[in-house]
């Protein structure tokens, strides 16, 4: 198959997880990879050997094992930085994840009444409710981009919903339930040209495309590292230096100060002022190794073995009687995520029969309500692929839906 | 494994999703003595509005609409079987046997003289993310009765 990871069975052995056995003796055919992804052994490895070699408080500690352990954060700040071709490491703030990135932005840019936050409906949870929270403290308006049929951003009444009332246009790169791949550049441009600032939700992006920050020059963005990769409990936040330095802190503690009395405080500039307290010290030496792991094998090439993946998995999904995918149907518009329906069978029940075989999906929501609300759907089963997914698996997931079919005789 | 998956889908609980009993709400919703309630499970999305309507210490009538897996369907269905005209303490003990075979992680023996149809829930109990779905609507049950309850004291005094 054209597109593929040259290296793919090479690949598949830098995850020990692969090698696993589900009840019964099944192998895992892991398809939830949007959701979270399996971990390489150099990422697991650098953060035992932090653990185990260089544990401290970083900046604080004034000793051999605090200076290492400073170089080893800040390292990965260099790495997250090289990740995203961002013009300046002061740039990358570690979160604890995309979600408390994207908090971060609607707590602390100046909205009021008059003012306007676009958002689309195709967004996560995190990129929706926190803007709502915002709206409703605020008094602006929360605005949103629709959806074509084809689950692609409305865009024909752009220039009515961006205007020059608008403070914030939030939008997702990739979408964690249709797949669908958004003009992310052109949106910056139509935030910028109506003084608007912009925030990108690279969190399905960044696992899968080449993410420079300065090509989409955007505003700001956000990924999390379990999907890159690398371990749960950090996040990123990028943004324009100048404008990181221009917003008021979030949280407030140690390490986030420039200094501190009775009276008052002054605040330490980005990222500092946004990282109060101990940071996940370990957990950014994780994702420093997980996206030095990615650009290694190279995005494009993760890209490509992504869309070759999908391509198949799109074409047996459509021998399976009674199968809707939801979203762009072509490969090449969307990301490796498949949300897709099955006449007669819940999602529940669908992932329940392919677990029985070994096939792990996500079965639900995905935390887009509003995007499932368009396609008039309560719920939908969606696999995921990644850069160690082989053809195999998605023959096994076809197989496990024929199955289920027969299963709960329906057809 | 897949006999566990047999023991999960036995064929009771697919001929309840198949062919829901008293399912589509029925009945004046403010008439005294009636309370309905939404109640969704937040990880799925599954929903069931579910109305009660109680009457001189008896059930008189539960309905329902609901969208969910043929585990959360199902239960809806048994649940309606098995408390529609029971007095309310009968019911109330129904619900509390179900509750328990639920959280008993497969190791509580299901009582079929209190149970009946719902015995073939005992497989749920061995899949933690199902228990949810199995308990939806006899959560949604309980809250309902506990303020058609309150609707009745109300209006008695
Ligand atoms: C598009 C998108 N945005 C945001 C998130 C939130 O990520 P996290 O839960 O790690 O904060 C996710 C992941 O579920 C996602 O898919």
């Amino acid at each position: 198959m054209e597109g593929l990871l040259p290296d793919l069975e090479v690949i598949r052995k830098d995850f020990p997880i692969l090698e696993r056995t589900l009840a019964g003796g099944v192998p895992l055919v892991y398809l939830d990879s949007a959701n979270t992804s399996q971990k390489p052994q150099v990422v697991i490895d650098s953060m035992v050997d932090h653990l185990e070699r260089h544990n401290a408080n970083i900046a604080r500690a004034m000793h051999q094992l605090g200076a290492e352990s400073t170089e080893a954060f800040e390292a990965a700040r260099d790495q997250v930085a090289a990740f995203l071709n961002a013009p300046s490491r002061n740039e990358v703030v570690f979160t604890k994840n995309a979600t408390e990135a994207l908090n971060l932005l609607a707590r602390t840019i100046e909205l009021g009444p008059g003012d306007n936050v676009v958002i689309t409906e195709m967004e996560h949870h995190s990129n929706i409710v926190s803007w709502q929270l915002a709206c409703e403290r605020s008094g602006a308006e929360l605005r949103w981009f629709g959806l074509t049929d084809e689950g692609e951003l409305d865009m024909s009444n752009a220039d009515q919903l961006v205007d020059e009332h608008t403070k914030v246009v939030a939008f997702t790169w990739v979408s964690n339930m249709l797949g669908t791949i958004n003009p992310v550049a052109d949106l910056a441009a139509l935030a910028r040209a109506h003084g608007a600032l912009s925030v990108v939700d690279a969190s399905q992006a960044a696992p899968q495309l080449t993410v420079d920050v300065q090509a989409v020059d955007c505003d700001f963005l956000v990924f999390t590292g379990h999907k890159v990769c690398g371990p749960t409990g950090i996040g990123v936040l990028w943004g324009r230096e100048q404008l990181l330095n221009e917003l008021p802190p979030f949280h407030g503690g140690g390490e986030m100060i420039e200094t501190v009395t009775m009276a008052r405080s002054t605040y330490a500039k980005a990222p500092h002022r946004f990282e109060a307290g101990t940071p996940p010290i370990v957990e950014a030496v994780g994702l420093g190794c997980a996206v030095d792991y990615l650009r290694h094998i190279g995005l494009e090439a993760i890209h490509r073995h992504e869309q070759a993946i999908t391509a198949y998995a799109l074409e047996g999904l459509q021998t399976v009687p009674g199968v809707r995918v939801m979203g762009p149907l072509e490969a090449t518009r969307r990301g490796g995520a498949i949300s897709f329906e099955l006449d007669g069978v819940h999602p529940h029940d669908i992932a329940q029969v392919l677990d029985s075989r070994g096939v792990a999906v996500r079965a639900g929501h995905h935390c887009a309500k509003p995007a499932h609300a368009r396609f008039g759907v309560q719920s939908s089963t969606r696999m995921s692929s990644y850069l160690y997914t082989t053809p195999a698996e998605i023959d096994a997931l076809v197989e496990g839906l024929h199955h289920t079919r027969s299963y709960f005789k329906v057809g | 494994m897949s006999t566990d998956l047999d023991a999960l889908y036995q064929e009771i609980i697919l001929d309840h999703y198949k062919h829901p009993h008293h399912k589509g709400l029925r009945g004046d919703p403010s008439s005294a003595g009636t309370a309905e309630v939404h109640h969704v499970n937040p990880t799925c999305g599954d929903e069931v509005t579910l109305r009660v309507h109680l009457d001189d210490g008896v059930v008189r009538d539960v309905s329902y609409d609901s969208v969910g897996c043929s585990i959360s369907q199902a239960s809806a269905s048994v649940l309606t079987d098995l408390v529609i005209g029971k007095p309310l303490d009968e019911a109330m003990t129904i619900h509390q046997t179900f509750l328990e075979l639920m959280q008993g992680k497969g190791q509580v023996e299901p009582d079929e003289d209190v149970l009946e149809d719902a015995i073939a829930f005992a497989g749920v109990a061995k899949f933690p993310a199902r228990v949810k779905c199995a308990l939806l609507s006899w959560m949604a049950w309980k809250d309902a009765t506990a303020q058609a309850q309150a609707d009745n004291e109300g209006s008695a005094s």
